[in-house]
Order: C-alpha cells, then structure tokens, then sequence
C-alpha cells in the first residue's frame, strides 16, 4: 500500500466517523426544533439533549482531523481547495461557529427555558451545514474549480447549474434525518422511553424511503457528472448491493421493535460500504484529474512521521473515546437520567 | 469595492482578527485547567469547601470559554487554508507535523474536559475526579506545544533542502525542534497561566470590590494573585531567555524591536521615545549597557544593529512600542501582587484597601493585553517573511478576490460570538452568586468544612 493510499484510507475513516456522529447530532438539532414547533417538545427534548451535553465537542474535532490531516498529507489540496473553496468555506465555518457557540450558551448558560432564537439557530444549521459540507463532494467531481493563467478559481456557474451538486445536497439532507431517527430509536429505547421512543420510530421510518430514493437518485447523476467514476462504482458494485441490504435489515427491525442496537449497527454498516465504496471508486483523485493520492502526498519522510503520528494518536485517543462512551452512552443509569447530577 | 482590496492585506487582517479573539479563549483554555487543579486540590486537602466550590463555578466559565475557543479554533483552522493557500502548500512539506498532531491533543482535552465537567460528584475518590485534570492540562499544554512549534518554525525554519522553492529532504522533527521552539513555548505555557490566573483574580477583586465581604472571596483573592506573582516571574525569566535567543538567532527582530541602529558593543536599552526622519530617537529613556546585558549578560557583548540587514528585510519600527507596553504590564503583574503580599504592612488599616483591589482588578486586562503585545511583537517581528529566509507573506497568500467580503462577514460573527458570551457569562454569575450558592449547599459555615 503507498503513502497517499493509507494517509486517504485514514482520512476517509475520519470523515466517515464525523459523518455519523455530525448526523445524529445535526439531525437530533433538527427534530428538536421540529418538536418545539409541533408540540411534542416534552417527549424528546430531553433525550436529545442528554445525549448531545458531553459528545458535542469531540464532534467538530473529527471534521478539523480531516482537514488538516487532508492538507498535510496531500499539501497540494491546500493550494486548490482552499484557493477555490474560501467564499463556501467561510460560509460553512461561520454556521459551524453559530451552531458551536449557541449550544454551549443555551446548554452551559443559566437559563432554562428555550430561547426562540436558539432553537431557530440550531435546527437551521442542522440542515444547513450539512449541505454546506456535501456540496464539496460534488466540486470533488471536477468541472467545477478551474485553473487559468496560474490562478485557481470556482465557477459558481457550473456550480449551482449542475444537477449533480442538488442531487448530492439532496442526499446530505435526507441521511442526516434518517441516520439520527436511526440512532434516536436505539437511545430512547435504551433510556426506557416509551413516549419518545414512539415519536423518533416515526420519523425513522418516514425518512428511510427518501434516503433510499436519494442515494439512488445522486448514484445515477454520478454517470452525468463523470462517467469514468460511475463505470469505476460498477465496478464494484457489490458494495453497493452489501450497503441496501444492510438499510433492509436496519429499517426491518425498527419496524419489528426488536434489537435496536443491531439495526443502529446496519445503518453504520449501510453508510459505510457506501461511502468506502464511493470513496475507492473516486480514487487515484481527490479532485477530479488535480489531485491525485499518488502524485500530490507530501515527501515520504513527512509522510511516515504523520502515519507514526497518527497510530500513537490513537493509542491515546481509543482508549479515551472508550471511556467517554462507557461513562455517558452505554451507561444505563446516565441515559436514564438517573444520577449523576450536572456540575 | 470590497473585491479591489488587495487580497494579501485583506488576508494578513481576517487572520489577523480571527486570531485577536482566538489567542484570548485559547491562553485561557491552557491556563485555567492548572487553576482548576490548584483549587480543586486545595479543597480536597484541607477538606475546605470554599475551594471545592471555587473550582466549581471557575470550571462552569471554563466550560463556555472553551466551547467559544472550539469554534475560533475551528475558523483559524480552516482559514489557514482557506487564506494561505500556498504558504500550506509549500510549508506543509515541512511543517505538517505538529498541525497534524495538535487535533490529537485537542481530542484529549475534549474528552476529559467533557468527562470533568459531567462528573463532579461521580466517583468514590474525590481524587479520581481531581486526575481527570491531568489529561485535560496535558493536552492543552501539548496543542499549545505543537502550535507554537510551528510559528517558531516560521521565525527559524530548519530541517529541510530548499531546492527550487520546493523544501526535500525534510527532516520533520528537526524542523519542529528548531532553535526558537524551546524559549517561544515556555513563554506561551507562562503567560497562559500568569493570564489565567490574572483573570480570576480581577474577578475575585471585582466580587469584593462589589462590596461582598465573604470568605469565600478572599480565599479565591488569595490563590489567584500568589498564583499570578509566582507564575509572572517565570514569564519574565523565561522572556529574558527568548532576548538571548532573538540575539543569536534573529537579530533583525531584536534590533527593530529596541531601536538599536548600528551594531556596537556596551549598547543601551531604549524605554519609549520617537523617532525623527533620519531615525535618531528623541524624548527616549536610555539604560545604558542594559541591551547588551539583555542580549548576553555582559555589558561588553555586541549587539548586532538594523544597518545590517537590507532596507527590505527588516521588520517595522513600530514594534519597539509593543515590546515596551508588554514589558510594563509584565512587570505590573508582578509590582501588584508584591502590593499585596505586604498588605499588612502598608499604611492605612483597611486589609482590602479600594485602590489595592482597583490594582488587581487590573490584572487580568494588563496580563491580556500583554498577550496581544507580545503576539503582535512576534508577528509583525517576522516581517516581510511568513519563513524567515524562504517565503516573504506576499507570496503566502491566497489570490482570491472575495476575501474583504470575507473579512466583514467574520468581523460580524466575533462581534456576535462576544458578545452573546459576555451576556451569557455575567448572566451565569449573577444568577447564582457564590453566597447563595454556598447556603444552598450547606458550605457557608467558616471554612465550609462538610459535616
């Protein structure tokens, strides 16, 4: 395996963990808002946010892992993403910064009642930053940032008129809600939460048709916007058939009310052969006939130093991860909000 | 209009901004957790509650600050790519390391700062909960670490072959390791602690200032100034250190920062004045010999002068006023506490005189505004070159046209973000005073021992 094959390989993990636990989170944001509008605000409210209070955190800093990790070791794409990415780039980094410092005033300020404004700030950015972030998959299609006379530009143009950036925001939009439905399921039956457990099964189930319909919609879009990755999806096509079934076994067993735990295990599984299959299919290039992983990774020195790095960095960060999760998510009394007292 | 502007300038002043606000969550986000631990350690020592509780409210702040540091951290993050383009493009080869392993430590904060926060009354050793600190200074103090790494990496960049505007044959530790990193860190861990400590003291001036007359808030003064003195003087020791260092290794920054023209031997320290057209210096106070002591120990050591280096290459002249204005806070941040430690000896009968707490409310802005100083210094000090030697800024930066835009849109949002913080954490103290909260909790007994 080269350099740039492992350094992308361990990139693309991060990325795929942040697109996980970003979605529950955007999308648990999301349906809070909606529960507040449609009056079920009682029944899920609070196990949304028992669930945000101490993971939030760690959520932004897998997508900053991802970026630096991304100009690190392949320093080209700082040059043409970051050239051609500043005005979607700061647009996206300003929601992320409302999203971030709204929660915490709302969560660690002194107040309890819920202020119209936050709410508002936070579903809205549920939806937005997700499709803020997706759209940059699309510009990865290439046909979108160009180069003339040694400058590096975008053009909004090809941007906006092509049906592929709508079909992948579209994708974006649905997954979040679906995956966070998903995972509410399996935390609400867990805290022992009839009442909420009913309202997120619902949504769950409301959302997993879309999802399916829009993952379908964007795969063929793909043939459009770049035939040569679409034969190269075909060619692995296995992946994609592994990725519907495991979203069959997931929605079956929420619509059985059986093994909710399982069925939020396919929907990881689902997402992950999908997106490792998008991904493998995608390469040698990070940006369509740009950056590629083999002729862009920095020098092998650096590279070595950054994967030694990086597998250190896990020894620490696994075990604490583990931790976190035993302490608040997979325990039993704090996702029934038992004791454990705040502050 | 806003596209004309020159994107070089408009980069320099949106990272500029983003790091105004950022590098003042991020010293406080090193420094405090140290404090927490003093406090919390205090309390669990001596079994006085009043610490516990001091602890508690410091980490409750604590909690929002960082959260507010995540999402500037995020911005700085991103922009370095989004503004500087081709400096990470080209000192990426070099320098990517420390940026990389800085999300690791960040990560480690996080979480145990997260698991902290959650679990104050969750484990049966109260000292469990104390060693969750442990992980969260660690990794702060190692993000701080790794960052500064990278600046003094910037003002001394070593480690590598420069061959046709390409760095080869890097050697990434050797560039991390690179002869400014020691001083530089050890002055950034210094005064992130000395700030911290400055800023809880305003605090607990402002409480009894106020005219609270509890314990409480005497206990806090107490701690929190002692702690400021103690960690000022290593600040100031270690600012010695980095004089040497710049004089050695970066005389142009040294020179343009003391004003100090032509090399010479016995040369004197500059302390304010102006500069006329043909750069003689009026109205200044001169300490003779006091440069070179500064720069080797020795009156006779010489002093490398800015005639030196080509008129292109020097840093401006204005840094001679950051480096004195820091220079006076950094030496009232420890007359102020020295003030207090002989209180008893003062005139006057009052323990807390009102211009005594006045003086310590102040520290906590002198010892921020020191912090943006000394930023300034060691920026605007690098000048022209974004690497010293190989990359001058104008080269570094990105060439799109929309960055005014941007700069006002990001002005915006810090505006916004302060805002709202400061609203949220008054609101968070004044609701719950300490006083009340100590009865609610049955601590407000003299020394608050639990029963």
């Amino acid at each position: 395996m080269s350099y740039g094959l492992a350094a992308i390989a361990v990139l693309w993990t991060f990325l795929f963990g942040y697109l996980i636990i970003a979605s529950i989170d955007f999308g648990a944001g999301f349906f809070s808002f909606y529960s507040v509008l449609t009056g079920h605000e009682n029944k899920i409210h609070n196990i949304i946010q028992r669930y945000l209070s101490p993971v939030w955190e760690v959520t932004n800093v897998f997508l900053i892992f991802f970026v630096v990790g991304l100009v690190a070791f392949f320093p080209d794409a700082a040059y043409y993403y970051g050239t051609a990415l500043l005005v979607p780039g700061s647009l996206a980094t300003v929601l992320l910064a409302l999203r971030g410092a709204y929660y915490a005033y709302n969560t660690y300020g002194h107040h309890k009642e819920h202020n119209k404004i936050y709410m508002a700030v936070y579903g809205a950015t549920g939806l937005l930053i997700p499709a803020a972030l997706s759209t940059i998959l699309a510009i990865s299609e290439g046909g979108i940032i160009y180069e003339s006379e040694g400058k590096v530009g975008l053009s909004w143009v090809n941007f906006f008129m092509n049906p592929y950036t709508w079909s992948v925001i579209l994708l974006a939009l649905v997954s979040v809600l679906y995956i966070s439905a998903m995972f509410l399921c399996y935390y609400a039956d867990r805290a022992g939460d009839t009442a909420a457990f009913h309202v997120v099964r619902g949504y769950a189930l409301m959302w997993s048709g879309p999802t399916i319909a829009a993952s379908l919609l964007a795969f063929f879009q793909i043939n459009r916007q770049n035939p040569e990755h679409f034969q190269s999806m075909l060619n692995m096509s296995w992946m994609f058939i592994a990725s519907f079934v495991c979203f069959l076994l997931a929605v079956y067993l929420v619509w059985k009310r059986e093994r909710l735990g399982l069925s939020f295990i396919f929907v990881i599984l689902q997402f992950a052969f999908a997106w490792y299959g998008y991904g493998r299919s995608h390469l040698p290039y990070i940006l369509y006939k740009q950056i590629s992983v083999n002729e862009s990774i920095t020098n092998d020195t650096m590279a070595v130093a950054m994967i030694s790095a990086f597998v250190l960095g896990l020894l620490v960060l696994i075990p604490s991860l583990i931790l976190l999760l035993k302490l608040f998510l997979f325990n039993a009394n704090y996702v029934q909000g038992e004791p454990a007292k705040r502050r | 209009m806003m596209s004309s502007l020159d994107p070089v300038l408009m980069s320099r002043i949106l990272t500029a901004v983003t790091l105004f606000v950022h590098i003042v969550l991020a010293t406080i986000g090193v420094g405090i957790p140290v404090m927490l631990a003093l406090a919390e350690w205090r309390g669990i020592r001596t079994g006085d509650m009043h610490y516990t509780l001091l602890a508690r409210r410091w980490a409750r702040g604590y909690v929002i600050t960082v959260a507010v540091g995540v999402v500037t951290g995020t911005a700085i993050g991103l922009q370095l790519s989004l503004l500087w383009p081709t400096f990470m493009r080209v000192a990426g080869k070099a320098i990517a390391l420390p940026l990389f392993m800085e999300t690791f430590a960040f990560f480690v904060e996080a979480i145990f700062l997260g698991i902290y926060l959650y679990t104050w009354d969750r484990f049966k050793s109260k000292y469990t909960h104390l060693l969750l600190l442990i992980p969260v200074a660690i990794g702060s103090s190692a993000s701080a670490f790794f960052i500064t790494s990278m600046n003094a990496f910037m003002n001394q960049p070593q480690g590598f072959e420069w061959v046709n505007g390409v760095f080869t044959n890097v050697n990434p530790f050797i560039a991390m390791m690179n002869p400014a990193t020691p001083s530089k860190v050890a002055h950034v861990l210094a005064s992130a602690y000395t700030t911290s400590a400055a800023a809880l003291a305003s605090i607990a001036a402002y409480s009894l200032l106020r005219g609270s007359k509890h314990v409480y808030f005497k206990k806090a003064l107490k701690l929190t100034v002692i702690s400021t003195f103690v960690f000022a003087i290593a600040t100031i020791t270690i600012g010695d250190f980095s004089g040497k260092f710049l004089a050695k290794f970066q005389p142009e920054k040294l020179a343009a920062m003391e004003w100090h023209f032509d090399t010479m031997t016995e040369a004197p320290l500059i302390y304010g004045g102006v500069l006329d057209e043909n750069n003689d210096i009026k109205y200044a106070l001169k300490i003779p010999y006091a440069l070179s002591i500064l720069a080797g120990n020795r009156p006779n050591t010489e002093v490398i002068g800015l005639n030196e280096f080509p008129e292109d290459e020097r840093p401006p002249l204005m840094i001679h006023y950051f480096f004195d204005l820091k220079v006076t806070n950094g030496v009232l941040l420890v007359l102020i506490p020295l003030l207090y430690m002989f209180r008893r000896k003062l005139p006057g009968k009052k323990p807390y005189p009102k211009w005594l707490l006045i003086a310590i409310l102040a520290l906590g802005p002198s010892a921020m505004v020191a912090i943006w100083l000394g930023w300034f210094l060691a920026e605007i000090g690098r000048q022209p070159w974004i690497v010293r030697g190989y990359m001058k800024v104008a080269e570094a930066a990105t060439t799109s046209p929309s960055v005014g835009w941007m700069l006002v849109l990001f002005i915006l949002l810090y505006l916004v973000l302060t805002v709202s913080a400061v609203k949220v954490l008054s609101r968070l103290f004044r609701n719950k005073n300490a006083e009340e909260e100590l009865k609610q909790l049955g601590w407000d007994e003299q020394g608050g021992r639990e029963s």
